[in-house]
């Protein structure tokens, strides 16, 4: 090795000033006497792990803390982008913040109810910080709870977009666990609250290339057009459906293969993800769990009443 | 490459160490180490690069760290703070990801922390820098990572333009789809097209150098003509 390095006057000045103090000294005498320990020996073991920990402690967080803003900005940007693309609003080179703020309205909604809340300031709601709030979320009941994820928001943040007055889409929040992880997405449909326009995972750790797949943009695409709800009952008979649905109630499904558009039902079915069944399940429960009773379904009728009258 | 080197100040030492692993000893071909997340990450260049940019800084700022501290490290605990340091400046490299490249980040997701795993650099940790001054130990590590990183970028440049017809987002085959006289090979853009290409390449470097072929542990029998079959 390189000979020792000379300090620096400033590193002179410091290791003077930390002279005074007895704890230091006592430490460079500890520190040099285990040095001088046989590498095996217990302490030297034990001081060795302790001191390597701490260091490498004070180094991951320096960086968690001091990149922390860098990150959270990112996350910001990415997420308004992620509701741009749902809404088939992003263009490519456009600035995101001024796109958004131009075309797209958040509002808050009562899950129960299916209101508008209006005393929230929808643009700093975080529903997901909400969910994990006790004061701020409900439990679900575990034989409603299908997307498996315990508690949800009472209050959920949606957006949408409009153009010259008139409703063009209605955008979603939706989680669920898939195979690894929860999966978060938008759903965005037409303002009849039926017809799917897209969907958009933004935050999911499923297996890249299997379940990862759910952010491939043509398998997107197979969703555009699908309805929501049934229109006549929905029957698991049919090939590969994974639940059965009455009338009125969600039956978009992810379905084993790929989907015969001749045969009844298609419009409700979309493609399953190859290699990836666990995923693919855990998609429709998402899907069917926010779409139901317990998700946005209230939310949904009132809106196609307002439209209706 | 060496034309450069000669004239720098750098002594043979480390001069070795950092272009044996390229080709001679490269780590990959010849180790068949770290192939897991060159099959994962290899379908896009992007990707690749950046991947291959954090496995070398990983690999040689961790064997620097572990050089540095070898003569203090209890044998028993040897592998754990190896680990440890490994571990710590993973999670870094991935924060600085996070911040700074976010779209790479997210493409990347668990494979910039499964780079703690990656067998390149715990091997070169306990091959090299326990053993090596922490300057030999650094270009070592870098020198792993760059042929981590050549294997990395020959794979990526095969999936990414027979995989989807571009090289770094930007278009070089016009596809079918789009008018154009491409078919792209849908296998290209799955992880075994990687076996594929890393199975050639090992082929290809062990035909021009046979010395790195390795002697077979068996031998199938040959059966003399007419012999079984014909039942």
């Amino acid at each position: 090795m390189a000979e020792k390095k000379t300090p620096c006057k400033h590193m002179a000045a410091i290791s003077e000033k930390l002279n005074e103090y007895e704890y230091y000294r006592k430490f460079i005498v500890y520190k040099d006497k285990v040095l001088a320990l046989g590498n095996d020996s217990l302490e030297k073991t034990i001081a060795i792990a302790v001191a390597l920990c701490l260091v490498c402690a004070v180094l991951v967080s320096f960086a968690a803390v001091a990149l922390k803003p860098l990150q959270i900005g990112n996350k910001e940007d990415d997420m308004k982008k992620n509701i741009l693309d749902v809404a088939g609003l992003l263009e490519e080179g456009a600035n995101i913040n001024t796109a958004f703020a131009q075309k797209i309205e958040a509002k808050i909604v009562d899950l129960e109810t299916g209101a508008y809340v209006e005393n929230i300031n929808a643009n700093e709601y975080d529903q997901r910080k909400a969910a994990k709030d006790p004061a701020q979320s409900v439990a679900i009941p575990k034989d409603k709870d299908i997307a498996h994820i315990r508690v949800k928001a009472k209050y959920a943040k949606v957006f949408l977009v409009k153009d010259g007055g008139q409703l063009k889409s209605i955008i979603l929040p939706m989680h669920g666990y898939g195979l690894w992880s929860t999966l978060y997405g938008f759903l965005s449909l037409d303002a009849d609250g039926q017809t799917v326009q897209s969907i958009n995972f933004y935050d999911q750790a499923e297996t890249p290339g299997l379940g990862g797949e759910v952010v491939n943009p043509n398998w997107r695409a197979l969703w555009k057009g699908k309805k929501v709800y049934a229109e006549t009952e929905q029957h698991s008979a049919e090939k590969g459906l994974i639940a059965e649905a009455n009338v009125g109630e969600p039956a978009l499904s992810l379905i084993k293969g790929a989907v015969d558009n001749t045969r009844p039902g298609s419009q409700y079915q979309v493609d399953g993800l190859a290699g990836a069944t666990l995923t693919s399940t855990g998609v429709t429960n998402l899907v069917r769990y926010w779409m139901g009773n317990e998700g946005f379904a209230p939310y949904l009728k009132k809106v196609k009443s307002v439209q209706g009258s | 490459m060496s034309a450069i080197l000669n004239d720098s100040i750098l002594n043979d030492e480390t001069k070795k160490v950092l272009t044996a692993p390229l080709v001679n000893d490269n780590p990959i071909t010849l180790q068949v180490l770290g192939i897991c997340s060159a099959l994962a990450v290899t379908s896009q260049m992007s990707t690749s690069l950046i991947m291959a940019l954090a496995l070398t800084l990983v690999t040689a700022f961790s064997s620097a760290a572990i050089s540095a501290i070898r003569n203090h490290i209890p044998s028993s605990i040897r592998i754990i703070v190896q680990m440890t340091i490994i571990a710590s400046l993973v999670i870094v490299v991935d924060q600085l990801l996070k911040a700074f490249a976010y779209d790479v980040s997210k493409q990347l997701s668990v494979f910039v922390g499964l780079i703690i795993t990656n067998c390149i650099v715990m091997g070169r940790a306990e091959g090299y820098a326990m053993k090596n001054p922490p300057l030999e130990s650094f270009m070592d590590g870098i020198g792993n990572g760059l042929g981590y990183s050549l294997i990395l970028v020959i794979v990526a440049f095969f999936r990414e333009t027979l995989g989807s017809g571009k090289l770094l987002g930007i278009e070089v085959f016009k596809l079918t789809k789009d008018g154009g006289w491409y078919d792209p090979n849908g296998l290209m853009l799955l992880p075994p097209s990687a076996f594929f290409i890393i199975g050639l390449i090992i082929w290809g470097v062990r035909q021009w150098k046979p010395a790195q072929a390795e002697k077979s542990e068996y031998k199938i029998m040959s059966i003399a003509h007419g012999e079984g079959g014909h039942h």
